[in-house]
């Protein structure tokens, strides 16, 4: 199994990925509480954006609408606490259902009547501003005054419950992140991932091979939608208040999918390394502002998109393809064969 | 509730379904000949209203007076953005070109916002609170100005593609890429000129829109989904389908203001949609595309 999982990935990559992640593991001993918050968001960016990455990077299915997974979890783990006392575990065994039910419905819908490329974005994005709307009036998880996990005590680590300090919630995301981009390595590599990758390439082509493209892009679609779930479970436990015109709302989806776009679409390190980049960017922005003295509210997001736009002008396939030539990596490892 | 008041409200949503059908006009020439999908339409249509505001509270200028200059001002701003940032982008990947107009929209927003700051503003024109009397049906003046002007300003944009040479090169564009090179025409020049039009429609909409909503940086986002409504429910890509849909958005968010909560109105709007692209996804006036 583990000589499998290696097979093909070479000495370098495997160095480098085992130095980055003894360095997270042990970056809480040295970071401090602002450190540490960054950490957690950039650990949350690459994990999401790894399991949107599923669909868009390696089925070809552009999501738009991806906040409504993160809204679905968060909400489902937190009014079965709050209003009958299940623990985030058992929820999160919920919480993937439901997303994975409303990703299938939204599937079955799309990819049954033939709605495609842009219409199949829109779709998504429909889907996501009606619960949004859906869930301002659904007066049962609070409607649009939000919804209130009790405050958590940070004097002890509760792991059960997901009551700690953002130390506790740094080691869970680690661990999601490192499980989702073992997962998406292993899926990459498997029958189902190579089924994806002819249909992202050309699906009237992957349909004459006789690939039963329906059912694999349902695959694509629940396991992306299933993931994305979790993250939301960590969003409310981790925040403690949610409101649907925050967790809902397009600038939340389009805000995930930023990390693997500029990371570098269907490649695995790519949402990570967009993570980092963009989180690092925004805060480095801040900070520039605060010591220039210059807080005009939007001035920081004005020179975000400048970057945004300078990036993905530059690097059409975002940073990591050619970050990887430079490095000299194995060009046949894990990714994309486009290089 | 007297029957009259259902009446009054459909009509009020159809006139501004009009307004909202030109801003959707835009968005439908800009993918039908370009093939990009207008994410910051509705940031560009903010910059718009703000034009009209700065115009009206500076000079007492009219904005419907003002909406033919508004619309040239959209226009180069739309030729130069087409020329200078989405032409190479044309061959890409639709993700691509979505990051390019999500961090342009981005830029549009944020800068509306460090200008004008984050308060709501509004034109209030000596004509905003008069009305006309036809019958039973009382109707809104800034409305039915509104609403004419849209079909005006769409009559005209039919008119330039039906019958002008450059229209039906563009249109030519549009139906085959490459035989529009193949006899010689500037495809790039008339993207540029495409998208400028489609930006024109924006500004001319956003004008007369000012007249009838507040305008804060922040709706943007709002208008450029409801521009995706409106197309995909009329038909992307086909013109009278974007009017069509714009009424059908307008009396729909109109009426279910009434019935239901105000707050929930955009939501019926959606599940028009989601009933569109599941039933009919090409739209109810649009062609199948192959």
């Amino acid at each position: 199994m583990m000589g499998r999982l290696l097979d093909g990935v070479s000495k370098r990559v495997l160095i480098g990925l085992f130095t980055v992640f003894a360095a997270l593991i042990i970056a809480p001993l040295f970071a401090n509480d602002y450190l540490l918050t960054i950490l957690i968001l950039i650990l949350y960016f690459a994990y999401t954006g790894q399991a949107w990455n599923i669909m868009m990077g390696f089925a070809g299915q552009l999501s738009l609408g991806h906040a409504i997974y993160v809204g679905l979890g968060a909400y489902t783990t937190a009014a079965l606490y709050v209003h009958f006392g299940i623990g985030p575990w058992i929820g999160m065994a919920a919480a993937v259902a439901v997303a994975v039910v409303c990703g299938a419905i939204i599937g079955f819908l799309a990819f049954r009547f033939g709605v495609g490329g842009v219409y199949f974005a829109i779709l998504t994005i429909a889907f996501a501003e009606f619960f949004r709307i859906g869930f301002d009036h659904f007066k049962w998880v609070g409607g649009s005054a939000g919804f209130f996990l009790p405050v958590a005590n940070y004097a002890s680590n509760d792991l059960w419950n997901l009551r700690g300090n953002p130390a506790m919630f740094y080691y869970v995301l680690l661990a999601m992140t490192s499980g989702a981009f073992i997962l998406c390595h292993i899926l990459l590599r498997s029958r189902m991932g190579y089924f994806w990758q002819a249909i992202r390439e050309d699906e009237q082509a992957a349909r004459a091979l006789g690939i039963d493209t329906f059912r694999y892009k349902m695959y694509a679609v629940v396991i992306s939608a299933g993931m994305t779930s979790i993250s939301g479970v960590l969003f409310a436990f981790y925040y403690n208040n949610l409101f649907p015109e925050q967790i809902f709302h397009i600038s939340r989806s389009i805000e995930l999918i930023l990390a693997p776009i500029i990371g570098g679409v269907g490649t695995l390190f790519g949402p990570i390394i967009g993570a980092f980049l963009l989180t690092g960017l925004a805060e480095a922005l801040h900070e520039a502002m605060n010591a220039l003295g210059f807080d005009a509210p939007g001035a920081k997001q004005v020179f975000y998109g400048i970057c945004l736009l300078f990036v993905v002008m530059v690097l059409p396939d975002g940073v990591w393809p050619p970050l990887k030539k430079a490095l000299r990596l194995n060009p046949h490892e894990s990714d994309r064969g486009k290089s | 509730m007297p029957a009259e008041i259902y009446l009054n409200v459909a009509v009020g949503g159809m006139l501004t379904g009009l307004v909202y059908g030109l801003m959707a006009l835009g968005l439908s020439v800009i993918f039908g000949v370009v093939r990009i999908v207008n994410f910051a339409h509705g940031e560009m249509m903010t910059v718009a209203m703000y034009i009209a505001v700065v115009l009206f509270s500076a000079f007492k200028l009219d904005p419907l007076v003002m909406l033919a200059p508004i619309a040239a001002v959209l226009f180069v701003f739309g030729y130069a953005m087409q020329a200078g940032l989405i032409n190479p982008f044309i061959t890409r990947p639709e993700h691509s070109q979505f990051m390019l107009l999500i961090a342009v929209a981005m830029i549009l927003v944020n800068t509306l916002l460090i200008v004008f700051g984050p308060d709501a503003r509004s034109v209030q024109t000596s004509y905003s609170l008069d009305s006309f009397q036809i019958g039973p049906l009382i109707v809104d003046a800034t409305k039915a100005y509104a609403g004419g002007a849209a079909i005006a300003f769409a009559l005209a944009l039919f008119a330039f593609f039906r019958f002008s040479l450059t229209g039906r090169a563009i249109r030519a564009c549009a139906d085959n890429y490459t035989g529009a090179l193949v006899v010689g025409l500037d495809v790039k020049r008339l993207y540029a000129l495409t998208f400028g039009l489609g930006s024109a429609c924006v500004g001319a909409a956003g004008a007369m829109l000012v007249m009838l909503i507040d305008v804060t940086p922040q709706i943007g986002p709002g208008y450029t989904l409801l521009a995706f409504i409106i197309v995909i429910t009329g038909g992307l890509g086909s013109m009278p389908g974007a009017l069509l849909g714009g009424v059908l958005i307008g009396l729909t968010e109109a009426l279910a203001g009434l019935f239901f909560t105000p707050s929930a109105k955009s939501m019926f709007a959606f599940a028009l949609l989601v009933l569109v692209l599941l039933f009919r996804p090409q739209g109810i006036l649009g062609k199948r595309l192959a």
